[in-house]
C-alpha cells in the first residue's frame, strides 16, 4: 500500500505543480512553439523507429527461429546482445566514428540499434512457443507459406509486438544521454536543459507533464489496441518441435540481415571502445577515479536491487494468492509510476525533497527512492513468476505437516520463488548500473557511478578518458544480458 | 476405385528409419485405420500424406495426380487434403466463424451460408459462430476443427488422433457421428491413433504397422480374427496363444480338441483364441476329473465382464489363461471350473 502511494509520488506532483501554478500560467508555459517542436520531434522519433525495430525484431526472430540459417544459436544470442551496451554508449561510439551524425536520422539509427533486442526477445520466444499444428491446417486448407505467415503466425505474435513496442517507445521518450550526444531535442534532453539552467523551474516541471502524458498516450494506445483475444494453443498436448522452413539459395542473402545488425548494434560500440582504449593507452585507467566510481556503482546498484526487491514481496505475493480488484489496481500503480521516464522521477524528487524534506536533498536515500520508483515493475514481474511457481496447495500441505502458516510461506513460497527474486534483483541491479538521468539529478555531491563518470568525461569530449568507464559498464551487464536471454528461451519451454 | 496410392515410401530421420517402405492403398470413399503404438511411424506416414514432409524415396498418388516422387512434392496447401490435428488447432485469434471459413475466400459467394451449412453439418449450433476457440469445450473445438476442413470439399480428409483428447464417453460419441458424418460425404478418410478399439470401431479398412512398417493391412474383422503374427494379434487385443498339434480343420491343444480355420496344415504350430471364445461352467463335482478343467487364480469384476486368469489342471506348467467371462457369472478364486471354445481357432502361419 504505502509502496504504491509513494510510485504515485511522482505522478501527483506532476498534477500538484500544475493546479499550483494555474491555467494562465500552464498554458502560457506549455502552448508555445518550443513545445510544438519537441513535440514534433518525439513523435517523429517514436513513430519512425518503433516500426522499423519491429520490422527488424520480426525479420531477426523468425531466421533465428524457423529459418535453417547457418549458426542460428549464434545470431540469436548476438541479436540479444545489444541490451548489455547502455543506450548513451551506443551512441559515444557513433558520434566518435561518425561525428556528423545528428537529427533525426541519427536519432532514429541508433535508437533501432540500442531497442531492438527489446522486441526481438519477446518475439523470438513466441515464434517458439508457437503450435506448429496450426501452420500444418492453415497450409492443407490451401494457403502457402506467405499467407501462412501473415494470417496465422503474425496475428500470434502481436502480443509480443505490442509489448516490446510499447517498452521500445517508452524508453524514446526516457531516454536522455543518447540523444543529447547525437544533438537531438526531445522532451527529455529540453527538460534536463531547463533543469540545470534555472534549478526547478516552473518550465522544467510543465514540459514534464507534457512528458508524462506522452507516456500516458503511448499506455493508452497500447491497452487500447491490445485486445482482448486470448493467444494460448487451444487444447491440450505437447506440440510438436516447429520445422524450419530452408532458405536455400537465399541463405546467402539472408545471412547479411543478421551479419549487418550485429555490426551496426556490436560492432560498432565495440570497436570504438578498442580504439579509444588503444589510443588512450595506459593514462586513461586512473584508478583514483575508476576505482571509487565502479565501487559506488556496485554499491548503489546493489542496495537499489535489494530495497526494490524486498519492497515488491508483499505486493507480488498478493497478486497471486489474493488477485482482486484493489491488488490489480495497486499493481497498475506500480506500473505506471514505472513507465514515467527517470527524469519526471528525479524532478519530483528534487522539488519534494528541497520544499518538504530538505535534509533529504541529494543523498544516497532519495536516489535509492528513485531507482526504487522507477525499477519496482522489473522486480515485481520476475517475483511474480516465482511466486507463481509455488502453487497454494504446497503451502497447504506443509500447514498440514504442522507448519505455521508464516513458516510454510517462508519455507516453501519463498524458498521456490528464489529464483524469480534473484532474476528480479539481477535486472534491477543491470537497470541501475546503466542509469544516467535521475543519477545525475539526485545523486549527492561528489558521487560518480560510471554512467555519470563517463557522461561528465564524454561531455567533455575526452572519449578516451570514457572508454574505461563503457567498457565496464558493458562487462557489468553481459552476464545479466545472457541471464535475461537465457529466461526468454526458458519462457518458451526449451 | 483407388484413390490413395502408396508406393515404397521410405524416410528416415537422421539415423532412425521412421518409414521402411510403406505400400498402401486406400479406395475411394473408405474408411482407413491406421494404428500403432506410439513411436511406430503412423504420423509421419500421415504427414507426408498430407504434404508437411516429403519422403526420401517411394511415391505418393492421389486419384492420378502424382503427389510426392522422392523428395520432390506437392506442397500441402496445393493438396487440396483436408486435415484435422490432435487437439483441432483452432486459430486462437479468430472467431469460430473465421475458423470454419479460413480456407474460403472472402469474396466466396455464400459464404456466411456455406459456414452456416458446415457448422449445420458438424451439428453445432450457429450460435457459437461469434465464440472464440477457448469458450467451446474439447469435443466442440474438434467439430470446429472438422467443419473448417470440410469447407474446401477435400477429396482426402486426414484424422490425426482427433478424439484423443476427448474423455471417454465423448470420444465414442464423437467417432460415431464424424464417421457417419463423413460416410455420408462420401469423403476418403484417413484417421491415425494408437487406439486399437477405436481403429476397428471406425474404419472399413484397418492398417496396423509396427517399426516404421505395416505389419497387416485388412477389414477389421479378418485382423481381429485372422492376425497374421501373435505381435499383431495381441496389439488388437488380448490374446490366448497356444501350442497345438495340427491337422486338416482341427488342433490338439491344452484345451483338447478344438476346430480351427486351417484346412490344409499338420503338424505342430501355434493357434490363437480370443478370450470371449472361452466359455467358463462351474464344474460339476466329479463328472469328467481332468479334462479341460481349471482353477480360478485371479478374480477382476469389471463391470459388464469379468477378467478371470485360469490355470488349467491337466496341463500344471503351462502358463494361465485370461478369460473374458460375462460379469453375471464371476466365479470366486479357488473354484474349480470348466472351459469350452467357441468358434474357430485362428492357425498362425508356419514362419511365425
Amino acid at each position: 500500500m504505502l509502496v504504491t502511494l509513494a510510485a504515485l509520488l511522482p505522478l501527483g506532483f506532476v498534477a500538484w505543480v500544475g493546479i499550483q501554478a494555474g491555467w494562465t500560467t500552464v498554458s502560457a508555459l506549455v502552448f508555445r512553439p518550443r513545445v510544438g517542436e519537441l513535440l514534433v520531434n518525439t513523435g517523429l522519433l517514436v513513430l519512425v523507429t518503433v516500426p522499423i525495430c519491429v520490422l527488424l525484431a520480426v525479420a531477426l526472430a523468425w531466421l533465428t527461429e524457423r529459418s535453417d540459417l547457418p549458426g542460428a544459436r549464434t545470431w540469436a544470442w548476438l541479436a540479444a546482445a545489444p541490451l548489455a551496451v547502455p543506450a548513451f554508449v551506443h551512441s559515444y561510439a557513433w558520434i566518435s566514428l561518425a561525428p556528423g551524425l545528428y537529427g533525426l536520422g541519427g536519432g532514429v539509427l541508433v535508437s533501432v540499434l540500442a531497442y531492438f533486442p527489446f522486441l526481438y526477445l519477446p518475439v523470438a520466444a513466441a515464434l517458439r512457443r508457437l503450435d506448429p499444428a496450426m501452420e500444418d491446417a492453415a497450409a492443407s486448407l490451401g494457403e502457402g507459406p506467405w499467407e501462412v505467415f501473415f494470417r496465422v503466425v503474425l496475428p500470434q505474435l502481436r502480443l509480443a509486438i505490442w509489448g516490446g513496442a510499447l517498452l521500445v517507445g517508452l524508453h524514446l521518450l526516457a531516454e536522455y544521454g543518447l540523444y543529447v550526444t547525437i544533438r537531438f531535442d526531445t522532451f527529455t534532453t529540453a527538460i534536463v536543459d531547463q533543469f540545470q539552467s534555472t534549478y526547478n523551474g516552473p518550465a522544467a516541471n510543465m514540459l514534464a507533464g507534457v512528458l508524462v502524458l506522452c507516456c500516458f498516450a503511448l499506455l493508452g494506445v497500447e491497452s487500447g489496441t491490445r485486445g482482448h483475444e486470448r493467444y494460448a494453443r487451444v487444447g491440450s498436448g505437447s506440440a510438436r518441435q516447429p520445422r524450419r522452413s530452408s532458405l536455400g539459395r537465399l541463405t546467402a542473402l539472408c545471412m547479411w540481415l543478421p551479419a549487418l545488425t550485429a555490426v551496426l548494434s556490436l560492432g560498432v560500440p565495440l570497436v570504438t571502445l578498442a580504439r579509444w582504449l588503444v589510443a588512450g593507452g595506459t593514462s586513461v585507467w586512473n584508478l583514483a577515479e575508476l576505482g571509487p566510481a565502479l565501487w559506488q556503482t556496485l554499491l548503489l546498484a546493489l542496495a537499489g536491487a535489494l530495497l526494490t526487491t524486498v519492497v515488491s514481496v508483499p505486493m507480488a505475493w498478493l497478486s497471486i494468492r489474493a488477485p482482486g480488484r484493489v491488488q490489480r489496481v495497486l499493481e497498475g500503480g506500480n506500473y505506471l509510476a514505472g513507465s514515467l521516464p527517470g527524469i519526471v522521477v528525479a524532478l519530483a524528487l528534487v522539488t519534494i525533497t528541497v520544499r518538504v524534506a530538505l535534509p533529504l536533498y541529494q543523498t544516497v536515500f532519495t536516489v535509492l527512492l528513485a531507482y526504487m520508483l522507477m525499477f519496482l515493475p522489473r522486480a515485481l514481474v520476475s517475483l511474480r513468476a516465482g511466486i507463481a511457481q509455488a502453487p497454494v496447495e504446497l503451502e497447504q500441505a506443509a500447514r498440514s505437516l504442522g507448519r505455521s502458516p508464516t513458516q510454510a510461506l517462508w519455507q516453501i513460497t519463498m524458498r521456490l520463488a528464489a529464483p524469480g527474486a534473484a532474476s528480479g534483483v539481477a535486472m534491477v541491479f543491470l537497470a541501475i548500473t546503466n542509469e544516467l538521468t535521475a543519477t545525475l539529478l539526485l545523486a549527492p555531491n561528489g558521487t560518480q557511478t560510471l554512467a555519470t563518470a563517463f557522461w561528465a568525461h564524454s561531455s567533455e569530449i575526452d572519449y578516451a578518458g570514457a572508454a574505461p568507464y563503457a567498457l565496464i559498464m558493458v562487462l557489468l551487464s553481459l552476464p545479466l544480458t545472457w541471464l535475461l536471454y537465457l529466461q526468454s528461451r526458458r519462457m518458451a519451454g526449451r | 476405385m483407388t484413390t490413395l496410392d502408396l508406393h515404397a515410401v521410405h524416410k528416415t530421420y537422421g539415423r532412425v528409419t521412421a518409414l521402411a517402405g510403406i505400400d498402401l492403398q486406400v479406395h475411394e470413399g473408405s474408411r482407413t485405420a491406421i494404428v500403432g503404438p506410439s513411436g511406430s511411424g503412423k504420423t509421419s506416414l500421415l504427414r507426408i500424406i498430407a504434404g508437411f514432409e516429403a519422403p526420401d524415396t517411394g511415391r505418393v498418388l492421389l486419384g492420378d495426380q502424382l503427389l510426392a516422387d522422392g523428395p520432390s512434392i506437392v506442397p500441402a496447401h496445393r493438396r487440396g487434403i483436408g486435415y484435422v490435428p490432435q487437439d483441432g488447432a483452432l486459430f486462437p485469434h479468430l472467431s469460430v466463424a473465421d475458423n470454419v471459413g479460413f480456407g474460403l475466400p472472402r469474396n466466396t459467394p455464400q459464404r456466411a451460408k456455406r459456414i452456416a451449412e458446415l457448422m449445420d453439418m458438424v451439428a453445432l449450433d450457429a450460435a457459437m459462430l461469434q465464440r472464440r476457440p477457448h469458450e467451446l469445450s474439447g469435443g466442440q473445438q474438434q467439430r470446429v476443427a472438422l467443419a473448417r476442413a470440410l469447407a474446401l470439399r477435400p477429396r482426402l480428409m486426414l484424422l490425426d488422433e482427433p478424439f484423443s483428447a476427448l474423455d471417454t464417453g465423448l470420444r465414442a460419441a464423437t467417432r460415431k457421428a464424424v464417421a457417419q458424418l463423413l460416410q455420408s460425404a462420401g469423403i476418403t478418410t484417413i484417421l491415425v491413433t494408437h487406439d486399437q478399439a477405436e481403429a476397428l470401431s471406425f474404419a472399413d479398412q484397418v492398417a496396423v504397422m509396427r517399426e516404421g512398417r505395416l505389419a497387416q493391412v485388412g477389414r477389421p474383422m479378418d485382423l481381429y480374427l485372422r492376425p497374421t503374427d501373435p505381435a499383431t494379434a495381441n496389439f488388437l487385443g488380448e490374446a490366448v496363444v497356444l501350442p497345438a498339434q495340427l491337422s486338416p480343420g482341427w488342433a490338439e491343444c491344452a484345451l483338447g480338441r478344438v476346430s480351427t480355420n486351417d484346412l490344409q496344415r499338420s503338424g505342430a504350430g501355434q493357434i490363437m483364441l480370443r478370450p470371449e471364445q472361452l466359455q467358463l461352467t462351474e464344474a460339476a463335482a466329479g463328472t469328467e476329473p481332468g479334462f479341460c478343467q481349471g482353477v480360478v487364480l485371479e478374480a477382476d469384476f469389471c463391470g459388464p465382464v469379468s477378467e478371470l486368469t485360469v490355470r488349467l489342471l491337466a496341463h500344471e506348467g503351462s502358463a494361465p489363461l485370461l478369460v473374458r467371462s460375462p460379469g453375471l457369472y464371476a466365479p470366486a478364486v479357488g473354484t474349480t471350473v470348466s472351459i469350452a471354445v467357441q468358434g474357430q481357432a485362428h492357425v498362425f502361419a508356419a514362419s511365425a
